[in-house]
C-alpha cells in the first residue's frame, strides 16, 4: 500500500506481524500492543527496529517508558469515523514527546489527513489518496485556531506578536 | 459583536474552497456518498426527505442587519423564500441544491458567516442567552467566552471525529435561558473575588435517554477554561461509547461511569497536562475578544416614554404586545424585544425573506444593529429604547411578525417532524398548529401565563419535549401516529425532565386533552401568579393526568 511521509511517497520497509504469526528473524517489524506487552523483552533484545501498532482502544500510556526504543508507532483507523487515534497521537507527541515515526494505517482518507497531520502524524499508509491529494489536503488551511502536536502557531498568538 | 480579522476571514474562505472541492469530488463520483457524508455533515449539509438541507451557523445566536439580509437573499435565491430558525440558534434552508451550496457558502463568507460544524460528530455551535449583554438580571456577558470557545473548537484536530455530536452552552445570568443543564457541557459564569470563572456541568442531554448534567467543577477560572474543556473532550473522545450510536453521547459515559468516576478521570487528565500543552490564551487576546462585546452606549431614561404610553392607551393590541414581548434591560428606558416567529397556524421558527429584511431594517434603524436568535426559535432585538417601540411595532405588524405570545402557550418549540425530517416518526408541525388553534384567543393565553409546550416528532427530541412544561412526543405505532404527553419538564436553572403521563394520544385528541389540562390548572391555581409549572410541583401530576385522559 502506498506510504506517504514528509511530503513524498516512500518504500515501506516495515512489516506488521499478526499476533498469531511467528516473529521473522530480521527486518523491521511492528506488533500489536498486546504482543508488545507479553513479548517485550524478546522484542527489545532483537537487533532490529521495532514498532507497535495501536488499536483505537489501546492506552498509549503503556508505551511511555519504551518510546526511545521504538522507531515506529502505527495508529490504526479501522473506520475513519473513529477518532480515538487523534487523542492517542496527541498524547504520544505532546505529553510523552515521542519523536519517532507516527503512522496512520487503515481507513485513511484524504479529508482526514489535515487533522492527522496536526495531531502529530507524519506518515500515512493509504490506498485512497495519491501523493498529490495528500499534499493538497495538508495545505488546505494556512491558519489554525488552537495549538496541537504539529506545532503550527495558532492565530491567537500571531495576533499579538510584536 | 465579534468581527472577523484577516485570520478568521482566511480560515472561512479556505473552508469554502475546501468544501467546493469536496462537492466536486462527490458530484464526479470520486467520493462515495458514505465517505462524503461526514464531510458534508461537518459543514451542515444533511440529506433530508426531499432535498439537501443546509444549516448555517449563527454563533451564540447573534447577527447583524447585513448578515440577516444575506440570509434573506439566500432564502429568496436558493430556497423557497423562507428559512427556519432552530433551537441551536442557527438557521436552516430546506431546499438548497447540493451544486449551489459552495456558492451559498461563498456568499455567507462575504458577511462573516459559515456552516462549519453545524452538524456531524464534532463540537457544534455554542449557544447562549439570547438576552446576553442586555438582560437586567445578567451578571456577566457570556458572549466573549462563547466566541473564544467558537474559535478554539473550530477545526480542532483532535475532536473532529467524536463518538457523537457535542453541544456546549454558556450563560451569565442567574436565570438560565440557555438550558445549560441539558447540554453536553453547560457553563454557568461565576465570580469569586476578582476572578471570573465557570461552574461546569457535563453530561446533560435529551434524546431517547434524557439526563440532567452532573456538576463536574464548581469553579474553573476563565484562564483555565479551554484547558479544562480539552481535558473533558479527551476523556470523552477516548472513552465514550462507539459501539452504539444511541449510547454514544457523553451523558451515557457520565452515567455509566458515575459522576464521581467521570470527574476523577477529568481531573486526572487535567492534572497530567504539561506546561507546553496548556493553551495559555494571552490576556491581550481575551481582552481583544471582550472589546467586541462592549455594550452599546445607551442613555438611561428614567420613567416611561410619552409616545409609548400614549399608544398603549389607545391600541389594546399594542399594549398586549408590550406586556408580553418585552424583557427588562440593564439600562433604564430600554427593553429587549422578542419578535415572535410563532404566529397562530404558522410554522414555528420560519421567517420569509421579506420578514428577515424587515427585522434587519429595524435592527439597523433602531436597535444598534444587533439581532439575536433565541433557542425558542424567535428573533430578538436586544437593545431598544421605549420611545422607538411604536415605530418598531408598526413595521413588525405590517410584516406579520407582531404576535404577542413570547413564552405563552402558543410560543411552542416545534421540530420539523415528518414534514421534512427523515428521522421523524410523526408529524410535529400540524399538531403544533392544532394545539395553537385551541389556545389562540389572546385573552385566554395571557390568562394562562407562562407555559412552555415543546413538540418532537421522534425520540431524538430536537423539539426539546423532555424539558417542556408540557412535552409532546410523536411516535409511530403500526403506521399510525400517536403522541405521548410529558408533564413537568423545564429547561431553566430548575431543570427537570418531564414525566410521561400515560398512553399516547391520537393527533386529533391532543388539542382537547391539553385544553382540559390547562383548564384544570386555571381552576386549581391559587391565583394568576402561580405558574402552571409551579402548580405541578405543588399538587403533583395526578389531577392533570386525570384531565388529560378524561372523556369530553
Amino acid at each position: 500500500m502506498p506510504l506517504i511521509k514528509h511530503g513524498a511517497e516512500i518504500d515501506d520497509i516495515w512489516a506488521y506481524v499478526p499476533d498469531e504469526a511467528d516473529l521473522s528473524p530480521g527486518g523491521c517489524i511492528t506488533v500489536s500492543l498486546a504482543r508488545f506487552r507479553s513479548e517485550r523483552d524478546i522484542l527489545l533484545a532483537r537487533n532490529t527496529d521495532i514498532g507497535v501498532r495501536l488499536a483505537p482502544e489501546d492506552d498509549p500510556h503503556e508505551l511511555e517508558d519504551f518510546l526511545d526504543r521504538l522507531q515506529l508507532i502505527e495508529i490504526s483507523f479501522p473506520k475513519y469515523t473513529d477518532g480515538r487515534g487523534y487523542s492517542q497521537a496527541q498524547l504520544l507527541r505532546r505529553r510523552f514527546n515521542y519523536a519517532g515515526e507516527l503512522r496512520a494505517v487503515g481507513h485513511v482518507l484524504r479529508d482526514q489527513i489535515f487533522y492527522m497531520n496536526r495531531s502529530g502524524f507524519d506518515a500515512y499508509e493509504t490506498a485512497r489518496a495519491d501523493l498529490h491529494q495528500v499534499l493538497e489536503a495538508l495545505n488546505e488551511y494556512t491558519e489554525v485556531y488552537q495549538p496541537a502536536a504539529a506545532g503550527q502557531v495558532p492565530v491567537f498568538r500571531k495576533r499579538h506578536k510584536g | 459583536m465579534y468581527r472577523y480579522d484577516e485570520f478568521d476571514a482566511r480560515i472561512v474562505s479556505e473552508r469554502v474552497a475546501q468544501f467546493r472541492g469536496q462537492v466536486n469530488r462527490r458530484l464526479s463520483g470520486e467520493l462515495l456518498e458514505d465517505e462524503f457524508k461526514p464531510l458534508r455533515l461537518q459543514n451542515g449539509v444533511y440529506l433530508q426527505l426531499h432535498a439537501y438541507m443546509l444549516r448555517v451557523a449563527i454563533p451564540y445566536g447573534q447577527l447583524n442587519g447585513r448578515q440577516l439580509r444575506r440570509l434573506a437573499v439566500i432564502a429568496r435565491d436558493y430556497d423557497r423564500g423562507y428559512g427556519h430558525f432552530t433551537t441551536r440558534q442557527n438557521i436552516q434552508f430546506n431546499w438548497v441544491a447540493l451544486k449551489d451550496i459552495p456558492d451559498v457558502l461563498e456568499s455567507l463568507a462575504e458577511v462573516e458567516m459559515h456552516a462549519i460544524q453545524t452538524s456531524g460528530n464534532c463540537i457544534r455551535n455554542t449557544t447562549s442567552d439570547h438576552f446576553a449583554g442586555a438582560a437586567k438580571d445578567e451578571i456577566m456577558d457570556p458572549r466573549p467566552w462563547c466566541e473564544i470557545i467558537r474559535q478554539w473548537s473550530t477545526f480542532h484536530p483532535e475532536f473532529a471525529f467524536l463518538p457523537r455530536k457535542f453541544k456546549i452552552a454558556v450563560t451569565g445570568a442567574e436565570h438560565d435561558r440557555a438550558a445549560i443543564r441539558v447540554h453536553d457541557i453547560g457553563l454557568h459564569m461565576r465570580q469569586r473575588g476578582d476572578v471570573v470563572g465557570f461552574e461546569v456541568h457535563v453530561g446533560g442531554g435529551q434524546g431517547r435517554t434524557p439526563h440532567l448534567a452532573a456538576l463536574v467543577s464548581e469553579f474553573v477560572p476563565e484562564t483555565e477554561l479551554l484547558d479544562y474543556l480539552e481535558a473533558i473532550m479527551r476523556v470523552y473522545n477516548r472513552f465514550g461509547r462507539r459501539d452504539n450510536k444511541y449510547k454514544a453521547r457523553i451523558k451515557i459515559l457520565v452515567s455509566e461511569l458515575g459522576a464521581d468516576e467521570f470527574r476523577r478521570l477529568v481531573r486526572e487528565e487535567y492534572a497530567a497536562q504539561r506546561e507546553h500543552e496548556k493553551i495559555a490564551l494571552p490576556p491581550e487576546e481575551i481582552a481583544r475578544i471582550h472589546a467586541y462585546f462592549a455594550p452599546p452606549e445607551l442613555t438611561p431614561v428614567s420613567g416611561s416614554d410619552a409616545a409609548f404610553e400614549a399608544l398603549k392607551a389607545e391600541d389594546k393590541e399594542f399594549a398586549r404586545w408590550a406586556r408580553i414581548n418585552l424583557h427588562p434591560h440593564k439600562v433604564d428606558g430600554h427593553v429587549s424585544v422578542t419578535i415572535s416567529l410563532k404566529p397562530i397556524g404558522g410554522v414555528a421558527g420560519d421567517a420569509t425573506d421579506a420578514q428577515m429584511m424587515t427585522v434587519a431594517h429595524l435592527a439597523e434603524t433602531y436597535a444598534y444593529d444587533d439581532i439575536r436568535v433565541s433557542h425558542a426559535q424567535n428573533l430578538v432585538l436586544p437593545h431598544v429604547a421605549l420611545k422607538d417601540l411604536p415605530d418598531i411595532y408598526r413595521e413588525l405588524k405590517a410584516a406579520g411578525i407582531a404576535t404577542a405570545n413570547e413564552s405563552l402557550i402558543t410560543d411552542m418549540i416545534v421540530c420539523p417532524g415528518l414534514d421534512y425530517c427523515n428521522l421523524a416518526n410523526a408529524r410535529s408541525i400540524p399538531v403544533g398548529q392544532a394545539v395553537q388553534q385551541v389556545f389562540a384567543d389572546p385573552d385566554y393565553q395571557e390568562d394562562i401565563g407562562r407555559l412552555h409546550i415543546n413538540i418532537s416528532g421522534c425520540i431524538n427530541a430536537c423539539g426539546h419535549h423532555h424539558v417542556g412544561h408540557i412535552g409532546i412526543l410523536g411516535v409511530d405505532r403500526k403506521g399510525e401516529e400517536f403522541y405521548q404527553i410529558t408533564l413537568g419538564g423545564r429547561a431553566d436553572e430548575k431543570a427537570a425532565i418531564g414525566d410521561i403521563a400515560g398512553p399516547g394520544l391520537k393527533a386529533d385528541d391532543v388539542p382537547g386533552a391539553l385544553k382540559r389540562v390547562v383548564d384544570t390548572y386555571r381552576d386549581l391555581r391559587t391565583d394568576k401568579s402561580e405558574l402552571f409549572i409551579e402548580m405541578l410541583a405543588r399538587l403533583g401530576h395526578e389531577p392533570f393526568k386525570e384531565a388529560l385522559y378524561a372523556a369530553d
